[in-house]
């Protein structure tokens, strides 16, 4: 599942088999992960070298309680990160940071080497390739299945062009392809509102499978799903692995470990440990805070 | 376009048909026979279902609730009112050649500069939609840009408008203060006082409805006005996929105000009169409660509400003077709590059951 993506220190790599391209298992770099790496390789210093989001010292006060407590984090290209911790710990805050919503009093939040996301606007950052699935799934109530997907479509969002946007046959199959992923063809005229929790769930996940974005934040996938539903949304979201990157927040750590090669335990705002989900569940630490006695 | 559009449209097309027939064709001593009177009531219940026409399309669909959509209604009817002014010339009753009576009556030496070019329709015809439009731009920039939404939002379209009235009940503001403007003589040289004029004018207002409903329904139709609805139902989550929230309520906005002008440019020929207290808050307030009495986010119903509302305002301050605003506070309790869709809410129900 997380075979081959790139992590960035090529440079220090002397093996020559590292070349090989088109190796069995090793088809997962983004489309553009040379474009990133030649962006980040003029920009920023040698260790950071690839990465598709860097925060780094986020610092988020709300009346004196720090949500987020210098923060650092790194997640590469095609990689799926599982993020955990207890509540209050700044997961959703952190979401809320690299989206726009909430500004940071100190730090610095980049996607890729070259879109500083704290000077944009949340519609700017969505367009410029990062999705976001809410804790509480927030479809359109009062519009279609098929209108919800086709709304969430990445293409040109300006008013003037919505005025006279039509639906493409293009833009019918993958939103067929995408009703058939998530399993709502059935569903495909009906509102929104009608949906049963889970099925909004997924139709959160499909729109943020129309944005196509090349991050995709994900809080809380699996709340409120059944055990089957929980399977397919760790098999869907493996298969979105390397061809997108993908954070997810979550409770559930029969989920986490399911799905996760890397896990970062956040804790009062900042990172507690970080590494393979093994590794961070024998961390003294961590038991400590957050897994519990 | 649905059903329901197509039966609509064809009401006023048979409007359209049956008014002027029944006031120029028919003779006056026939029963059927329709006075002028009558025609002109008609006319003006049609400019307010333009108007709510406007305003359902920014909170029905937009989730905007403007409760100063009268205002621009007004400014709409006030640019007409100065070239009907203007086309007085010195048949006024102190007869100066160019300065309308309250100008010459209010010691105006001469005319002020916003008056210029009033005297030209085609000037005031572009002032109706621009005079509007552009207050509604600049209003919208900045209540939009800073997130002003919800209750926030409608309490300062409120001020927007009680500050317009308070404006205009000034003399100096060279608009007629608190008389405004009346005794209008004629439009495009045809007496307003011909039955034919008056004709002209009920078919140009529903022709105006007309087109402006169709307008409506493309933008709502579109992938815009999904956009627009999701907006209403998730503004943030709609940020999130990339919309720039703001420049759809803007625009929306920009032309429901333009929209309401127009209406309101087709108003004031129709009724003679036009004063500040059309910009009083309680007008604004009364369009929201047409709206919801038709049925919000239809359209059609918006348009329905605005004519039955008013055609029981006219029969129950004729009959029951003081009854009426009892009457109206409980029409709308009782749509709100029994009818949250509106009159038209009943409608496809009753089409299924048959």
């Amino acid at each position: 599942m997380s075979d081959g993506h790139p992590n960035g220190d090529g440079a220090s790599e002397p093996r020559p088999r590292r070349r090989t391209t088109g190796a069995f298992g090793a088809p997962a770099r983004p489309a553009n992960w040379r474009e990133l790496r030649e962006a980040a390789r003029r920009r920023l210093p040698a260790p950071l070298l690839g990465k598709i989001l860097y925060l780094e010292r986020l610092t988020v006060s709300f009346d004196g309680f720090k949500a987020l407590n210098g923060l650092t984090m790194y997640v590469d290209p095609g990689e799926l990160r599982c993020v955990i911790g207890p509540n209050g710990a700044g997961k959703t805050t952190m979401m809320d940071v690299i989206t726009g919503k909430t500004r940071p009093d100190e730090g610095s939040a980049w996607f890729g080497a070259r879109v500083n996301l704290l000077e944009l606007t949340e519609p700017e950052i969505a367009r410029a390739g990062i999705g976001r699935k809410f804790q509480r799934p927030t479809v359109f109530e009062h519009l279609t299945v098929f209108e919800n997907l086709e709304l969430a479509m990445a293409e040109d969002k300006r008013f003037w062009k919505a005025l006279a946007a039509r639906i493409s046959a293009a833009d019918r199959e993958r939103i067929d392809e995408v009703l058939e992923t998530i399993g709502l063809t059935e569903e495909r005229r009906s509102d929104g509102r009608i949906l049963s929790h889970g099925q909004k769930q997924w139709l959160e996940i499909g729109m943020l499978l129309m944005q196509q974005p090349e991050l995709l934040l994900v809080d809380e996938p699996v709340a409120g799903m059944t055990p089957q539903e929980t399977e397919r949304t760790a098999e869907l979201l493996l298969s979105l692995a390397g061809k997108h990157s993908v954070v997810v927040v979550e409770h559930d750590m029969e989920f986490v470990r399911s799905i996760a090669t890397t896990v970062t335990v956040l804790h009062e705002g900042s990172v507690l440990a970080e590494g393979s989900m093994d590794a961070v569940q024998n961390d003294p630490r961590v038991i400590e805070v957050y897994l519990g006695a | 376009m649905t059903r329901t559009d197509r039966v609509f449209l064809g009401m006023l097309l048979a409007v359209v048909v049956v008014v002027p027939l029944l006031n120029l064709a028919v003779s006056p001593a026939s029963p059927a026979h329709l006075s002028t009177y009558t025609v002109t009531l008609i006319g003006k219940y049609l400019c307010y279902a333009m108007l709510a026409l406007a305003v359902d399309l920014v909170w029905g669909y937009g989730g905007i609730l403007s409760l100063g959509h009268a205002a621009f209604f007004s400014l709409g009817g006030y640019a007409m009112g100065m070239y009907l002014m203007r086309q007085i010339g010195p048949r006024g009753v102190y007869g100066h050649p160019v300065l309308p009576d309250f100008m010459v009556f209010l010691s105006f030496k001469e005319l002020p500069w916003f008056w210029l070019g009033f005297d030209r329709f085609p000037f005031a015809l572009v002032m109706i939609g621009l005079a509007p439009g552009t207050l509604a731009f600049v209003f919208a920039w900045l209540a939009f840009r800073s997130r002003v939404t919800g209750v926030y939002l409608s309490i300062i379209t409120q001020a927007l408008t009680y500050a317009l009235m308070l404006a205009f009940f000034r003399n100096d503001m060279g608009f007629g203060g608190n008389n405004g403007f009346t005794d209008f003589k004629d439009l495009l040289g045809f007496d307003l006082q011909e039955d034919g004029t008056r004709v002209a004018l009920i078919v140009a207002t529903i022709l105006a409805l007309a087109m402006s409903f169709c307008a409506c329904r493309l933008i709502v139709s579109s992938r815009a006005g999904r956009v627009l609805r999701a907006i209403r139902d998730a503004e943030s989550r709609t940020r999130f996929l990339g919309y720039s929230v703001e420049s759809y309520k803007l625009w929306v906005f920009v032309f429901s105000a333009v929209m309401a002008g127009v209406a309101g440019a087709l108003y004031v020929p129709q009724v003679g009169i036009i004063n500040p207290s059309e910009f009083s808050p309680i007008n604004s307030i009364e369009v929201v409660i047409w709206v919801a009495v038709g049925g919000r986010g239809t359209l059609y119903g918006a348009a329905v509400g605005a004519i039955l509302v008013n055609y029981a305002k006219t029969f129950l301050t004729g009959a029951l003077p003081e009854v009426w605003l009892y009457a109206l506070g409980i029409m709308f309790v009782l749509v709100t709590l029994f009818l949250p869709r509106g009159l038209m809410g009943l409608v496809p129900a009753a089409a299924r059951a048959k």
